[in-house]
């Protein structure tokens, strides 16, 4: 607030500092910082007090120290002779792990159903607004634990898949649902198949370059080439092509019975599918509404210009209303990827050894040290939000509507 | 004779012919709403069956579903191998998946009063139309009242604890002309250094008019989850208007500690915080204060809670048009004037949505409490219930209640928002 007040006369007065609108702010803030410094002050003694008396102190040594526990999900080597740090960079890894998985799960979910909310189908739209409230309206932790009920109590024992007349039997041979989680095939590198791989990227970027291509002469020259199947073409031809060339290199590795348990393949432990399925599922219910409001924003009157001018109801979608859509979706999507990346400690309510699981859980009971433990959690969740904001503040200036 | 050969000439009007039978009603809804294009009518057969496995899968097990039984053997026994729900564990167990598995049986009146008194209160806020203004006075009352009904003890607590507010609220109408934030600050100390003065008045008066005191960690169930919600939003609102009004502010060193304080908190996840409760904060008390764990959770949940609602309120301040700032200033009002009777009410009025939001997922986020071992509905549920030799292996029963009584409040509180939108709604569009 800015008051024009008249230049003083007399000289300064001590009742000024309440007064005067001109230097009461200065008092103010004085006064805040006074009590914030007396505040800190106050919890500061109070933890040195503490420590003192517990002889304990602040420092971060124990983190070189042997973990002593095992992590059941290791994306990088780790043994319970590790130290704390390893172990909660293990951690880190795996939160990381599940958040992704999550993120482009729940963006499949959310971006489906919130399309199908505005289906002309009035029995998909009821069953998608059933899906959206049913999710929205009951905590994330129910969910995880009914789906790691899924995973646990109901999914039959490996044993239900022994002998000649099995209880279970796997899918397309390829892969078992028990109780212990999940196994899928895994891909067996074999020599020769960098080169698929390198094949198959450059394809990629192959598609990116014709389209590009095809857009480029569109406008210059106002040539039509097809986008469609090219794309294909380009995509899956030259990967099956070299990955015969070369002797078929990548194989797949089977799950099977061996011992008590499944061996072979890829693992996915129970824990691991209900955060995954449960996170995205319900951060899922959020983006469609996302993408609900984000779509209905577009006013009508853009539909009906891009119609005047005799664009087919497809390119209505691609060239008027999905750009103008994504300005107004994409910023909340994001913050639902930040939601789901901070909802991933729960983690800890399941056993999946996320870096609350870790750091917050294990290594703190351990080691005692939970001033320490605490605050490098919140720290590395810290630098995860402002690090996923700092992406969006760039995007929204990049995005944002030049006017005026 | 050719002059009585007539052209055609209608001398009455015909009735007016319904329209084609597949042009109305029902045959015509059903055309338009699930058969409009074979896509479409794939898409309803598709989900015209999902739907009908579902009910047929699951009908039974409500149908047959046993209400009345000791233990899940004799469910089992009752069931005789057929599909069915064991309710029972709902009936058995009603009042610990309510009050938790230790507050006193013959007291169980005490905090159903409250939660029914909780309606009384909240109706006048909520219905402002439809009630009396009158009746805001009880609602005023009513914390104090449900603190001595859950927690019983001498009434002198909530009284004195009233009293203090009243104090705060006193130096605040008399500090508010020099300064609104000051006042802010001076109504908040003078509060809490009464409140610490009259502990010396009411820790040697325990029995006064005392009813049976019951413990924090007696407390359990949906009991902790209504308590924990409905407490932290409320106070949460008030915070984080001060901390959106703060973050708004020009003052440099204000806005900036609320700026910190704000990212801080919704950077991180509530679990956190809720460790912070359990392990961390009694290390930055005074040595010897033994603080409740639940008033531990209630504070950091709060903290979490008001950042995001001052998220929510900036955006209404940053809605309003620069125009009503201008105005007020241009009336001669002072900020606390400006802030009460223009800005805020319709910056309130714009966040109302945003705020029920933040409430609706502050309250499913108390079942977090059960990773801190706090038995909440969710905690009653994995531990006490689950574990016990009688009911081990009813999940969906149990978490299909607890879902259940998630869903019809959360849905409850997002269907009045809308219905108070709709009431505030002044614009005519």
């Amino acid at each position: 607030m800015t008051t024009a007040t008249d230049p003083p006369k007399a000289s300064f007065q001590l009742s000024q500092l309440i007064y005067d609108t001109r230097y009461r702010s200065y008092t103010f803030q004085f006064i805040a910082l006074v009590l914030l410094m007396l505040l800190i002050g106050y919890l500061g003694a109070n933890l040195v007090t503490n420590l003192a008396e517990q002889g304990q102190n602040i420092a971060f040594g124990f983190l070189a120290e042997p973990a002593g526990y095992d992590i059941n999900q290791r994306p990088i080597e780790y043994d319970s002779q590790s130290s704390h740090l390893r172990a909660s960079f293990v951690g880190v890894l795996n939160t990381l792990i599940v958040a992704v998985l999550g993120c482009l799960t729940a963006t499949l979910f959310g971006v489906t159903a919130g399309i199908l909310r505005l289906s002309p189908n009035w029995l998909v739209r009821k069953l998608m607004a059933g899906y959206v409230e049913a999710f929205r309206n009951v905590p994330v932790l129910i969910w995880i634990l009914i789906i790691f009920t899924i995973m646990t109590a109901v999914l039959p024992a490996p044993s239900a898949f022994r002998g000649d007349n099995p209880d279970s039997s796997m899918l397309f041979g390829a892969f078992a649902f028990t109780n212990r989680g999940i196994y899928i095939p895994a891909p067996i590198w074999g020599g020769g198949s960098i080169v698929v791989v390198l094949t198959f990227l450059a394809s990629i970027a192959g598609v990116f370059y014709y389209r590009r291509y095809a857009t480029k002469l569109l406008y210059d020259t106002g040539k039509l080439l097809p986008m469609g199947w090219p794309s294909l073409v380009i995509f899956f031809v030259p990967t099956i092509l070299i990955y015969f060339i070369m002797g078929q290199p990548i194989s797949l590795d089977y799950p099977a019975l061996k011992g008590f348990n499944f061996g072979g393949g890829i693992h996915i432990r129970g824990s691991l599918i209900a955060l995954w399925f449960a996170l995205a599922i319900y951060t899922g219910a959020f983006i469609a509404e996302n993408v609900r409001a984000g779509i209905q924003a577009v006013s009508k009157g853009q539909t009906e210009a891009a119609a005047s001018l005799g664009l087919r109801p497809r390119r209505i979608m691609n060239l008027v209303i999905l750009p103008q859509a994504l300005r107004v979706i994409i910023p909340p999507l994001i913050s639902q990827y930040l939601n789901l990346t901070k909802n991933s400690s729960l983690a800890i309510a399941v056993g999946y050894m996320d870096v609350t699981g870790t750091l917050g859980g294990i290594t703190l009971n351990q080691t005692g040290r939970a001033i320490e433990c605490v605050l490098l959690l919140m720290l590395f969740y810290l630098a995860i939000s402002l690090a996923i904001s700092a992406v969006m503040n760039v995007y929204n200036n990049a995005i944002k509507l030049k006017e005026r | 004779m050719a002059q009585e050969h007539f052209a055609f000439v209608r001398s009455h009007m015909l009735p007016e012919a319904p329209p084609p039978a597949a042009e109305r009603g029902a045959i015509k809804w059903l055309r338009e709403n699930l058969f409009s294009s074979a896509a479409n009518s794939l898409l309803t057969v598709v989900s015209l069956y999902v739907v009908i496995q579902i009910v047929i899968s699951a009908a039974p097990w409500f149908l047959n579903g046993v209400w009345d039984s000791p233990s899940l053997t004799a469910c089992r026994d009752i069931l005789d191998g057929n599909m069915g729900g064991c309710f029972a564990v709902l009936t058995e167990r009603w009042n610990q998946l309510l009050f938790g598995f230790k507050y006193p049986s013959e007291l169980y009146w005490r905090p159903g009063l409250a939660f029914i008194l909780l309606f009384v209160a909240g109706a006048p806020l909520l219905f402002y139309k439809l009630f009396p203004s009158k009746m805001l006075i009880f609602t005023g009352l009513y914390p104090f009242i449900a603190y001595w009904l859950i927690w019983g003890g001498s009434i002198l607590v909530p009284v004195f604890a009233l009293l203090g507010v009243l104090l705060g609220v006193y130096v605040y109408k008399r500090t508010v002309a020099a300064s609104a934030g000051m006042a802010v600050i001076a109504g908040f100390v003078a509060a809490l250094i009464f409140w610490i003065l009259s502990g010396f008045i009411t820790a040697p008066m325990e029995n006064v008019l005392a009813i049976e005191a019951v413990p924090s960690r007696d407390m359990g169930g949906f009991m902790i989850n209504l308590m924990l919600g409905v407490v932290c939003v409320s106070l949460s609102v008030p915070f984080g208007i001060v901390l959106a009004l703060g973050r708004q502010s020009s003052m440099p060193i204000i806005k900036w500690i609320c700026v910190v304080f704000i990212e801080f908190i919704r950077g991180v996840p509530l679990i956190t915080l809720l460790f912070v409760a359990n392990v961390v904060l009694a290390y930055f008390l005074p040595p010897g204060t033994s603080f409740d764990l639940i008033l531990r959770v209630i504070i950091m949940i709060t903290m979490f809670a008001s950042a995001y609602i001052a998220e929510v309120i900036r955006g209404g301040l940053a809605a309003l048009p620069r125009g009503q700032y201008e105005a007020a200033d241009s009336l001669g009002l002072d900020y606390a004037q400006a802030m009460q009777l223009i800005i805020l009410p319709q910056a309130l009025k714009i966040s109302i949505p945003g705020i029920v939001n933040v409430a609706v997922g502050l309250f499913k986020d108390t079942t977090l409490v059960s990773v801190i071992s706090m038995f909440d509905i969710v905690g009653m549920i994995r531990g006490p219930i689950l574990a016990s030799a009688e009911w081990n292996g009813v999940y969906w029963e149990l978490f299909g209640f607890a879902a259940l009584l998630f869903f019809v409040t959360c849905y409850g509180i997002s269907q009045y928002s809308q219905w108070l939108e709709r009431q505030l709604q002044t614009d005519h569009r």
